[in-house]
Order: C-alpha cells, then sequence, then structure tokens
C-alpha cells in the first residue's frame, strides 16, 4: 500500500441536485420501467473515493452524461476519470463501480468499466484489467480488498 | 463429415448445485459408450468441484459426489487423465490438488504447489505421465508423474509477460500449448540434445494472431489444427504439418489458417473442437455457437461457417463448453448462472 495519498489536493465540484422524478405516465403496476441513465447514476453517485470522503460526484469522477444504458440490450458502460493521470486508485474505483452495479442491477445486465480517454497514462492497461473477468473473481476474493471496496460502497447504500 | 441441413442444440437437462459460477467442465474419457455411464467433473467459484454421473436407465445425470474442504478459494479448472483415474483440479489458492477414485470417494491425494498466486488451467499430456499447470504468476509448470501419485516438478517455463490463462497438451505429441493474457499462443517442446523444455514458438500480433487476452485453446481430432478464442472478439484456426511435427521436426512450425469475426460481440471464454469436426464456443453474451468447416469454398485453405447460434443458452455468461469424449454429439456448458446444461446436437426434418 501507498502510504502517502495519490492525490492529496482533489478538487471538490459538488452534487448535483437530485432531481424529483416525474410520475409515469401509464399505470400498468407491473410493468418493469426500464433501467436509466438516472437510475444508473444513483446507485454510483454517493460512492465514496478511495483515498477522501467525498463521493465520486464530488469529485467529478463520475457523471451523469458519462454513462451509457441500453435496457432491451442489459448493457451499460461507465467511463470515469480519474482525478489524476497516473491515478493508481483507477482499479479499486472501477472495481467499487463494477461491484456496487452487479449488486444493484438485475443479473441479465452485462457492465463495462472504463477511464474516459486521454485522462490515464496507461490507459488501455486499465480498461484490459478493469474488465477481465477471471481478474476481477480472484481480486475480490482478496479481503483487505473487499474491505477496501465495502468501505467506499457504505454511503452509496443510504 | 458434412453438415448438410438444419440443426439445433436441444437442452436435454439442467445440473443445479453450485452454489456460484461454474468455470469448468471436465467429461471422464471411456465413459458414455460400452455401456458405461457418462461422467463429468465441474469446478466452481464456491471452491468445490462436483462430480456428475448418467444414470443408465433414465439418462439423466445425477451429482454423484462434491469434493470440498480441500481447495480454499474457488476451483478454475479441472482434468481427467487419460485413464480416467485421476483428477487434477487448479485452483486461485495457488495449488493443484489430485484426486483419486477410491471405493466410492474421491480422495486428494496429492497437493502440487510452487505458483505464486491464482493457478488457472490444468492439463494432462496423452499418456498421462505428464501434467501442466499454469497461472496469474505469467509461469507454466510441468510436472511429471511418479508411482504412488507422487509428482514431480520437471520444469517452469517463463516466457510470457501476463498471466497465462490455459495450457493444453498437443493430443498425440508431447508439445504443450499456453495461452495468455499478453495475447499470445506459446509452444513448448523438450530440446532433444538437453531435455530441456523451452519455448519453440510464440503466435503473437505479427503472426496473425490475436489483439487481446487469449482465453482458450483446442484442438481438431487428429492434432493438425487448433482453435483458439480471445477477448479480442475472434475465433483463430491454426495449422501445421502434423507428420513432420512426428517425425521431431523442429522446424514445424504453427501457421495462421483463418479467422472467424464477426460473429461474437463479447468476450469469448472458451472453444472446443469436436472429434467429427465442430467448433463450439461459449461467450460473455450468454450465447453458444457452433461452427464447421465449409466444405464448398476452398480457396486459399480452410474457411468455416456458422452452424447455429443458441441465443440465451444461459442467463449469465458460458465460461465452458465441452463435447462429450464419446457421444459426439452431446454438449456440456457452464456457466456464471451457477448452472450446467447438457445439450444434444440435433438434426431438424
Amino acid at each position: 500500500m501507498v502510504s502517502g495519498l495519490i492525490n492529496a489536493n482533489p478538487i471538490v465540484y459538488g452534487k448535483k441536485d437530485h432531481r424529483a422524478r416525474t410520475a409515469p405516465v401509464q399505470v400498468d403496476e407491473y410493468a418493469a420501467e426500464p433501467i436509466d441513465q438516472q437510475e444508473i447514476f444513483d446507485h454510483i453517485r454517493d460512492i465514496k473515493d478511495p483515498e477522501h470522503p467525498y463521493s465520486l460526484e464530488d469529485l467529478k469522477v463520475i457523471t451523469e452524461d458519462a454513462i451509457e444504458v441500453d435496457d432491451k440490450k442489459s448493457r451499460v458502460r461507465v467511463t470515469f476519470t480519474p482525478t489524476v493521470e497516473h491515478c493508481s486508485m483507477a482499479t479499486v474505483i472501477g472495481l467499487c463501480l463494477r461491484v456496487k452495479l452487479i449488486r444493484c442491477l438485475p443479473r441479465r445486465y452485462k457492465v463495462d468499466i472504463r477511464v474516459a480517454p486521454g485522462t490515464h497514462a496507461t490507459e488501455a492497461a486499465v480498461n484490459k484489467q478493469l474488465n477481465d473477468k477471471e481478474r476481477l473473481a480472484a481480486a475480490l476474493e482478496n479481503p483487505n480488498l473487499v474491505d477496501m471496496v465495502d468501505e467506499c460502497l457504505v454511503p452509496s447504500y443510504e | 463429415m458434412n453438415f448438410a441441413g438444419d440443426f439445433d442444440l436441444m437442452e436435454k437437462q439442467i445440473l443445479v448445485g453450485h452454489t456460484d459460477r461454474v468455470w469448468s467442465l471436465a467429461w471422464k474419457p471411456a465413459t458414455g459408450v460400452d455401456g458405461i455411464p457418462a461422467v463429468l467433473a465441474s469446478c466452481s467459484g464456491d471452491k468445490t468441484v462436483r462430480i456428475w454421473e448418467q444414470s443408465p436407465a433414465t439418462g439423466s445425470f445425477q451429482c454423484k459426489a462434491v469434493l470440498e474442504e480441500t481447495h480454499t478459494r474457488t476451483v478454475r479448472s479441472c482434468a481427467w487423465s487419460p485413464s480416467g483415474k485421476l483428477l487434477a483440479t487448479g485452483s486461485f489458492d495457488a495449488t493443484t490438488a489430485i484426486w483419486e477414485h477410491v471405493g466410492g470417494d474421491y480422495e486428494c491425494v496429492s497437493t502440487l504447489e510452487g505458483h505464486e498466486n491464482e493457478v488457472k488451467s490444468v492439463s494432462w499430456n496423452a499418456s498421462g505421465s505428464l501434467l501442466a499447470t499454469c497461472g496469474r504468476d505469467k509461469s507454466v509448470w510441468i510436472w511429471e508423474v511418479l508411482p504412488g501419485n507422487e509428482f514431480e516438478c520437471v520444469s517452469v517455463l517463463q516466457g510470457h509477460t501476463q498471466d497465462v490463462k490455459m495450457v493444453q497438451w498437443h493430443p498425440s505429441l508431447d508439445i504443450l500449448f499456453s495461452c495468455s493474457y499478453d495475447n499470445t499462443i506459446k509452444i513448448w517442446a523438450e530440446d532433444g540434445d538437453t531435455d530441456d523444455w523451452r519455448c519453440v514458438q510464440t503466435l503473437g500480433e505479427s503472426d496473425s494472431g490475436h489483439t487481446s487476452s487469449v482465453w482458450a485453446l483446442s484442438f481438431n481430432s487428429d492434432g493438425g489444427k487448433m482453435v483458439t478464442c480471445s477477448d479480442d472478439l475472434t475465433l483463430k484456426i491454426w495449422g501445421a504439418d502434423i507428420t513432420r511435427m512426428q517425425s521431431g521436426d523442429g522446424n514445424a512450425s504453427w501457421s495462421h489458417l483463418c479467422t472467424l469475426s464477426g460473429y461474437h460481440d463479447r468476450t469469448i471464454f472458451s472453444v472446443h473442437w469436436s472429434r467429427e469436426g465442430i467448433i463450439a464456443s461459449g461467450a460473455a453474451d450468454d450465447a453458444i455457437r457452433l461452427f464447421v468447416e465449409n466444405k464448398d469454398c476452398l480457396v486459399d485453405g480452410p474457411t468455416y461457417q456458422l452452424l447455429l447460434k443458441k441465443d440465451k443458452a444461459h442467463d449469465m455468461d458460458v465460461n465452458s463448453v465441452k463435447w462429450s469424449s464419446m457421444e459426439s454429439r452431446l454438449l456440456a456448458s457452464a456457466s456464471d448462472d451457477g448452472m450446467i446444461k447438457i445439450w444434444e446436437l440435433v438434426s431438424l426434418p
């Protein structure tokens, strides 16, 4: 573990107001509402940054626009922006995003996580690691890493 | 073998039992023929291995044994020795366990240690005299099988620059193949003079190779061709001169024959070539696809066509597809959804 913080002075942007959702037009109580961008954002906006007491939304690591979802195809892609270019916390953030989404979305969903193009020194390598299922499964069997992820996810469940 | 007409993959049975994703399957050799019931081994993220046996009377599979309390993490790979006497299981706990069926129970008779971290694949050579393992530590280990279920490491092969996802011995020759997160396939053979194992060929991007992690490889029945599958969404067919290989010709090298692209839109985790020549693939889009050689078109070498696609074969990613060792048209598949399915390939009227 690195003893010094990767980014000691992150820029804090503040939260976007949680918009009230408009009531759906249809009255069919049994129809499942398609999952949309806002719902996915609500699942992940309050995830805590691994290093600072701020959410990923506060630090603009994730924004609603950076979420692409196709409910019919059960696909979601989240693009996140690490706070610094050589952020080694990128893999932890990516892991947090994936774990939260896997826990919250129906299991038919396919989740892709990537860093925003041009925002990380080893972008291709990070993206490959973030989407290799075998590597992810092994990482999530590491109790230290799981504890770290769970700690970041606590505020996102409230 | 000509596959004219329409085919379907009929779901025969769903095997339920594992409590986490099922990673790999292995049919026990010499079962499913001559009145001997077919046996299938499966391994899972639930840290156990299950043995399923087909009932001769009903034809349905039942779980005969659960191999537990040995591996302390995910069991990633399982393989039967050619005689069917032993089962090797590779785990994320960095060990490889060897199991023997002793008086109705499966007993762990040996534990192979050495890998620095997760073991990802295990494979026996054709005669059962050697076992290969590989893992995230980027190395490939070759173990010699000695009397009394003793295993001795005879070589630790370095060369891959990233974790090694699968090892597979050639079906008839003592040549070892490995595929990796580093996008390459490596071929390892014993040097005639020194008896040292070394890498004799690397199939990388410049050899028309894959452009992302290679997850699996499988040989055709005569061992003259192999198919590889990758995160780059393609299957690639490779070939070599088998008679040259058999004569120990060091220059008998493998070359790219054909790339099957545009058929998969998510990572292909598993590929298996049946004795009849049907290539099955299992992918992250929950589907199973079957491919056969295109006999009509003989341009500059073989081409392949899609025989059928089974959409939603499982509710989640398909991690492993394996043709039965004997019954050519029986296929087993394993998934992140924790299920194993038994399929039969049938021709439609």
